[in-house]
């Protein structure tokens, strides 16, 4: 473990329960995962037993305990996207990737996950990739975008 | 940006702000909403900047990346000043010819005006395009005007002005009694009346109390929040601090859904620059009052939305409701007295205490006061954000400001108030828009999501996709939604996969009683909207999945076959390519056949077929 990496995320808090999820947020953004050692340090620090900070890991969708790929492949599947074609970018992208939604491909390159809205339903289907929005997208399209981030 | 000891202070500040800014300086306003951005907002700004700098326009024109403008469909959307010439689609292979032909030579870029859909008719200014013409902006007024970072341009016009009325001229009671009268009530969905919220959040002896803002903003499909905390983020600050000040609390928190990176950076900042300017911290403007804000970040949940689910988040709990009452303003965040009201609710408050609560009580309905902005996407021409006065009605909506359907198709239904909300017919076209109105055709007003749906959306499918969808995002905790919806989505499985049977719909009636009845919090009792309403509506649907196992709108896939017209096939090969399974064979430059054995009908064929080849029926 890390101990200064992880230092360096709990000093900005000041230790007390509720602060169990602005922390546990910090280290995926940081570590694309929950490592289980970090989490048992933020457990004996913010005095939260394991079980909750579990709970709490499992409950919300964006913490992973698994490690990511480099890239997170985000489709969205809000009720626009649903209706101008967002499963069928899934489909696409699934089959490109070689994985299931919530899985990483192989050559742990991209992560592909399904969201509910992106808020940008009047671009729909909408899908991103790291924090790049991409507009109107068709299946034609899918593997020009991903070939931007393949090395 | 000095810190603000006194109003004085603040008054005199304004006014050499004012002094300073000339009316007639050209602006160019690149839109950077959440429809504009993934068109590429940053690369159009970044191409004017360029140019100015190169035509020596630096300092003579300003340049703005602002909140939302409104008509999405159109972006990426550049506003110019003061001549409100209204640019569509503008990339940054465009930005030469406007600085040349408008900014320096003060003509008019004709290709890139705003057409109408149905009369080719160009409009030159905003004012002109029907989509403006038929809105009335409280809440949106600001966002194609200012510049979210830039709390100058907010006190400008006349940000935080409120404050001197609320601090030194009323009492909290009048507070609370000017957002009584005002009838103004909550945007998040429920409707409740938000000033006798506040009151009994104020009548209890608690010392420790909170106001929260609810930026979760979940249903699929609708933006409006997002909008609002990017493209103006200090309204929403500044009703905070007045709705703190009428109940007595020192600390709020906004929380924001984890997708809305943005909204969190322009959250943070203002809360920062409001922190600076003394409009937050201890005893502002020498009134006395101490009050400071955070910001709690989502991480992924739609049941967070729901206000004591969204509490127990906070708090550092999965997001599980519990049973009301006690309600949050007795019994909230940790324990203590709380108010939480949605952003667009916050929003409008400080143009309440500004105007007065009689000028917003004369905007509306008799039930429903003052306007509502609503996300209008779907099936529509002009999709984007509207801000309608309450009682408009959805023809005026769908077809006035929207431009109605595109490709000559027929109008179907109109889904409002997201995963908890109906889908109503074009038989109730005519209806007023209001929070009771709604209701009584089996929807919500909800946060304000309309989603418009032609002949291609097929009712059933609709329906299926909202109980999946609330299925993932029920907590588990209570019995009746989570097996309710657990039987409903296989009930909708099966029917969707032509293995529907009759008695099927009265089943999903029962299952619809019980879960309205019986569940904790309004996710489950709620969730039954969608089902009843497609039923009740569109009954004809469901039995034609039923008994003769067809999809008429051609959407759902177990129900449909895709053949390969041998005539129009040219044998690119584009579809082979695309297949996952393999399905399809032929040789090159003839045409190709698909084995229905091994077709699991996914469409991507269809999809990528240039020349119309492939038929699916
Ligand atoms: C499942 C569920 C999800 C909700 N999601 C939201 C939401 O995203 N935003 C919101 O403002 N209110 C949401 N609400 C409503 C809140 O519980 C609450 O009524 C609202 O924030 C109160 O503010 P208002 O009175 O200003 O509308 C949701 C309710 C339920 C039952
Ligand atoms: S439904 Fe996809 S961005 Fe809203």
């Amino acid at each position: 473990m890390d101990a200064a990496r992880l230092e360096g995320i709990l000093s900005r808090y000041e230790g007390e329960p509720y602060d169990l999820i602005p922390v546990l947020q910090e280290i995926q953004d940081n570590y694309g995962y929950l490592p289980k050692d970090e989490v048992k340090e933020v457990a004996r620090r913010l005095k939260v037993p394991l079980t909750q900070i579990y709970s709490v890991a499992t409950f919300y969708k964006m913490f992973s305990l698994v490690p990511k790929g480099r890239h997170q492949v985000k489709v969205c599947l809000g009720t626009t996207c649903h209706l101008k074609g967002g499963p069928r970018l899934v489909d696409s992208l699934c089959s490109r990737l070689g994985v299931e939604v919530g899985y990483t491909s192989k050559d742990g390159q991209f992560s592909l996950e399904t969201v509910g809205c992106l808020g940008s339903c009047a671009q729909a289907p909408v899908m991103m990739v790291d924090d790049k929005y991409y507009a109107r997208v068709t299946v034609d399209k899918v593997p020009k975008i991903l070939k931007l981030y393949q090395s | 940006m000095p810190k603000f000891e006194s109003l004085d202070h603040l008054n005199e500040y304004r006014r050499q702000l004012r002094a300073r800014r000339d009316p007639a300086q050209p602006q160019v306003l690149v839109c950077a909403g959440p429809g504009c951005l993934p068109l590429g907002s940053e690369e159009v700004a970044a191409a004017f900047r360029a140019q100015m700098e190169e035509r020596g326009l630096n300092g003579k024109v300003a340049l703005k990346t602002s909140g939302c403008h409104g008509l999405c469909a159109r972006g990426v959307r550049v506003l110019i000043r003061p001549q409100e010439i209204a640019y569509q689609k503008v990339t940054p292979g465009d930005v030469p010819e406007i600085v040349e032909t408008t900014l320096v030579g003060g003509g008019v870029v004709e290709r890139l005006l705003h057409e109408e859909p149905e009369t080719h008719a160009r409009c030159q200014h905003k004012t002109e395009i029907p989509f403006y013409r038929g809105q009335q902006s409280l809440v949106l007024r600001k966002l194609d005007v200012i510049d979210p970072e830039s709390l100058d341009d907010y006190l400008a016009l006349g940000g935080y002005r409120s404050l001197r009325k609320v601090f030194f001229e009323m009492t909290p009671d009048e507070v609370i009694d000017a957002v009584e009268r005002s009838g103004l009530r909550g945007r998040g969905g429920g409707g409740f009346p938000t000033g006798r919220k506040w009151r009994i959040c104020r009548d209890t002896e608690e010392p420790v109390k909170f106001v929260i803002c609810n930026g979760d903003e979940g249903d699929p499909g609708a933006f409006m929040d997002r909008a609002v905390m990017e493209g103006d983020p200090h309204a929403v600050i500044e009703g905070m601090i007045i709705g703190a000040y009428a109940i007595g609390a020192r600390r709020g928190y906004i929380y924001v859904r984890h997708e809305y990176p943005l909204a969190v950076k322009r959250l943070t900042l203002a809360i920062q620059q409001a922190r600076e300017a003394g409009f937050l911290g201890k005893n502002i403007l020498r009134s006395g009052f101490d009050f400071d804000i955070q910001i709690s970040q989502g991480s992924g949940a739609f049941v967070c939305g729901e206000e004591t689910a969204l509490i127990a988040s906070i708090e550092g709990h999965i997001g599980e409701p519990m049973p009301r009452p006690p309600y949050p303003a007795i019994s909230g965040l940790f324990g203590q007295p709380t108010i939480i009201n949605n952003v667009e609710t916050w929003a409008n408050v400080p143009e309440i205490i500004n105007m007065g609560p009689e000028w917003f009580a004369a905007i509306g309905t008799e039930g429903s006061k003052g306007t509502k902005v609503f996300s209008l996407v779907g099936a529509i021409h002009h999709s984007g954000l509207v801000e309608v006065p309450m009682g408009t009605t959805l023809r005026q909506i769908v077809f006035d400001l929207g431009g109605g359907i595109p490709g000559g198709r027929a109008f179907k239904a109109v889904q409002t108030g997201g995963p908890s909300g109906g889908c109503i017919p074009a038989q109730f076209l005519d209806l007023p828009v209001d929070y009771d109105s709604l209701q009584q055709v089996g929807s919500i007003m909800g946060s304000g999501g309309l989603i418009v749906m032609d002949e291609t959306s097929c009712m059933v499918d609709v329906a299926r996709y909202f109980i999946g969808f609330l299925y993932e995002e029920s907590c588990g905790k209570c019995t009746p939604c989570r097996e309710g919806l657990k039987q409903l989505k296989k009930i909708y499985e099966d029917i969707t996969h032509g293995r529907g049977e009759e008695h099927h719909l009265t089943l999903m009636e029962d299952l619809c009683a019980a879960m309205a009845s019986a569940s904790i919090c309004g996710l489950g009792q709620s969730a039954v909207n969608p089902v009843l309403s497609t039923l009740k509506f569109f009954r004809h649907e469901y039995e034609a999945h039923i008994r003769d196992k067809k999809c008429p709108a051609l959407v759902c896939r177990p129900l449909l076959t895709y053949t390969i017209d041998p005539e129009a096939c040219t044998g690119c090969l584009a579809c082979v390519r695309e297949c996952p399974v393999g399905a399809i064979s032929g040789v090159k430059k003839e045409a190709q056949e698909i084995d229905q054995e091994l077709c699991i009908k996914c469409g991507l064929c269809y999809e990528v077929c240039q020349f119309d080849a492939v038929r699916r029926e």
